[in-house]
């Protein structure tokens, strides 16, 4: 679960993390009260959307006086952001973040994220602040100091010294980078954190170091543990659809093209995604009902592929274990009679009980095509919409 | 022969009275697997049908000489199930268990470093040596005995493998689902390695997503030290960057853990790739 960067930082805040003053505001008036409250200038206006590369959008700009704020915050709010990680129809802004302008020295790069292959929190810095980090570590891997946290122990103090001295900062910033990375560290695992990435990490020209963009992600299998947390969800950045399907336990992902497809299991549909590409046609979503759906899920899974308007075709795609063939044929049935169907729906069931979630079907006088096996499939999907 | 299990292994179930415990207890049972015990805190004395139920695994394995365990608890417990297991000497614990956090894992793992056990999963369907002995949740009947091996990071998509190996004539020596999480017990690297020690295994499948880099380390690996025809595929060429398909290790961060990746790594190493997951049966009976 991400979050967006005021969040982050009021986190930093109570981990004892430094972050330049700032305050959240949701209309044009909030932003100049929050210019006001800094009490000098210059100061940022910031969007507030869940992704990054916001600064080459235009939406990260310095303001001078009350007026360029007013300006400002007028023109975000209400804009649609477009960057290289919104995809190209960008997001809206609806958020600002009105933070105090810093005398910036120099810009630095810190991450802390998990690393599967050692199972452990590594910690990623860098001199190089303020640019890509995958540009640089692609170019230049030796600007990049990477130091694995053993999860039993705990960050120790070479660590952090390795780090520190590593970014080559100045003897009087040792201590406050020391302390900043250690309560950074406890943060992580308090709050069981997926990323923390802070581009650029400064330090200013009075020594101090401090964060001065805060991207968080949180491991979503986690919050059960951090009911705290989940009042930070923002469902205004998240596909409605996707909200919608995440209430019924289904893992559904919105796409672009125009075959809908619903398949048990992650691995089996993003292979179903493959094999529609592969026959000339696109995904219009990933669907997967799980292993072991309940027919009522199933329901919901065709109900939100169906409401969908781009989806021009279906393909249903189940290897019935846990889940049964006639199970799912049920609810399949069900939501046909209820919703109606419109689109050609193509069906290839196999597995446990296959033979009675066939007859199901065929006995609904549903307008459905039925396939032998994947190969099949994937060809009677393309001609229905090509 | 065949890897890590056979009829003479003998189970017990964490989570027994669980509905999936209790569901795939019996499932496992019906696969005449030698199911011997059930553990769950607070219900030891009761039964499951004729599987009795203790309440710790070490009271469980020392009645009934269990070696094996199989995890169904919920999420916020699984961390603690599997260490429970590995302090009573359990040797294979099979956790089938979806949504355990991430730094619970990562703390299990480092645990384990410290006992003599294999972990399989988290998220995972288990494993299966064909007509011997069940430790999972995958459907039986689409299995054969023979002489494949398979290796996987997901669950459908290796029965639809399973089952299209079985209905051309190829029967499995054991087939391992490894788990769809970021942080595992047991890597395509040990299985490869079993996999390439044992005699009746002649020809080996490995099915990987995108995420991590798992599969290219494997590549690596069988380039270097295995023998036997490998057969390749991934799940994902079509996944956009950035997001979870699922399972929560199948995401692409950045640039690392596409799928492209992985299949330019299985062709540089010698393995033979599938890139269509309904041909894939009969590519092993060509390449085997």
């Amino acid at each position: 679960m991400k979050i967006h960067e005021y969040q982050a930082k009021e986190l930093f805040r109570q981990y004892q993390v430094p972050v330049p003053e700032g305050r959240p505001a949701f209309s044009v008036k909030e932003a100049v009260d929050a210019a006001k409250a800094m009490g000098g200038f210059p100061v940022v206006v910031k969007a507030q959307i869940h992704a990054g590369g916001r600064g080459k959008g235009g939406g990260v700009k310095l303001a001078h006086s009350l007026d360029d704020v007013q300006t400002l915050a007028g023109r975000m709010l209400g804009m649609t952001l477009v960057t290289h990680q919104t995809g190209p129809r960008g997001r809206k802004v609806k958020k600002l973040f009105i933070e105090a302008g810093q005398q910036i020295e120099k810009e630095l790069y810190l991450s802390l994220l998990m690393d599967r292959a050692t199972a452990s929190v590594v910690i990623m810095a860098s001199r190089d602040g303020g640019m890509d980090i995958e540009a640089v570590a692609a170019k230049t891997p030796e600007r990049i100091i990477k130091v694995h946290v053993d999860p039993l122990m705990g960050i120790q103090g070479y660590q952090l010294r390795r780090a520190g001295f590593g970014l080559e900062l100045p003897p009087a910033a040792m201590k406050g980078f020391s302390s900043l990375l250690a309560n950074l560290y406890k943060f992580f695992v308090a709050n069981d954190c997926s990323l923390v990435e802070i581009n650029p990490l400064i330090l200013t020209s009075d020594h101090q170091v401090m964060a001065l963009d805060a991207k968080v992600d949180f491991d979503s299998n986690a919050l059960f543990r951090h009911k705290d947390l989940l009042a930070l969800r923002d469902l205004d950045e998240e596909d409605p659809m996707e909200v919608e399907a995440s209430q019924y336990n289904l893992n559904y992902i919105n796409l672009d093209g125009n075959v809908g497809n619903i398949v048990n299991g992650a691995g089996l549909a993003m292979a179903t995604m493959d094999i529609i590409k592969k026959a000339g046609a696109t995904p219009a979503n990933f669907m997967d009902v799980g292993g072991g759906a309940s027919s009522e899920q199933v329901e919901n899974a065709f109900r939100i592929i169906l409401a969908d308007k781009k989806v021009k075709a279906v393909l249903i795609n189940i290897f019935g274990g846990i889940l049964r063939c006639d199970i799912f044929a049920k609810g399949v049935v069900e939501t046909a009679k209820k919703t109606g169907v419109t689109v050609p729906v193509v069906v290839r069931m196999e597995g446990t009980n296959v033979e009675e979630g066939r007859r199901i079907l065929a006995d609904s006088k549903l307008n459905l095509t039925s396939a032998s096996d994947l190969s099949d499939a994937a060809e009677k999907i393309a001609a229905a919409v090509n | 022969m065949s890897i890590y299990v056979n009829k003479d292994t003998k189970v017990l179930v964490q989570g027994i009275t669980g509905n999936e415990g209790s569901f795939h207890a019996r499932q496992c049972v019906s696969y005449d697997t030698r199911i011997v015990a059930g553990v769950t805190p607070g219900k030891g004395g009761q039964n499951v049908d004729d599987i009795p139920v203790f309440n710790t695994v070490a009271l469980a394995a020392a009645q009934t000489g269990a070696t094996a365990s199989l995890i169904f608890v919920p999420p916020p417990f699984g961390a603690d199930a599997i260490m429970e297991a590995a302090d009573a000497g359990i040797s294979l614990i099979v956790a089938i268990t979806e949504g355990i956090p991430i730094l619970d894992m990562v703390k299990v793992k480092h645990f384990l470093h410290r006992k003599e056990c294999r972990l399989i999963g988290p998220n995972c369907p288990g494993i299966i040596t064909p007509e011997e002995c069940k430790i999972g949740i995958m459907p039986g009947m689409i299995h054969a005995k023979g002489n494949v091996g398979v290796i996987s990071r997901s669950g459908t998509l290796t029965y639809e493998v399973v089952d299209q190996l079985t209905k051309l004539g190829m029967g499995q020596s054991t087939c391992i689902g490894i788990g769809g999480d970021p942080v595992n017990g047991t890597s395509f690297i040990d299985v490869l390695s079993a996999f390439e020690a044992d005699p009746d295994t002649h020809g080996i499948v490995m099915v990987g997503e995108i995420g991590g880099s798992a599969e290219e380390e494997a590549a690596a690996y069988i380039k270097a030290h295995v023998t036997k025809p490998v057969v390749g595929f991934i799940a994902g060429l079509t996944a956009p960057p950035g997001r979870r398909m699922g399972h929560a290790g199948a995401i692409i961060s950045g640039s690392s853990g596409t799928g492209e990746a992985k299949i330019k790594a299985f062709e540089e190493n010698g393995i033979h790739v599938c890139d269509n997951l309904g041909l894939i049966g009969r590519i092993c009976k060509d390449v085997f």
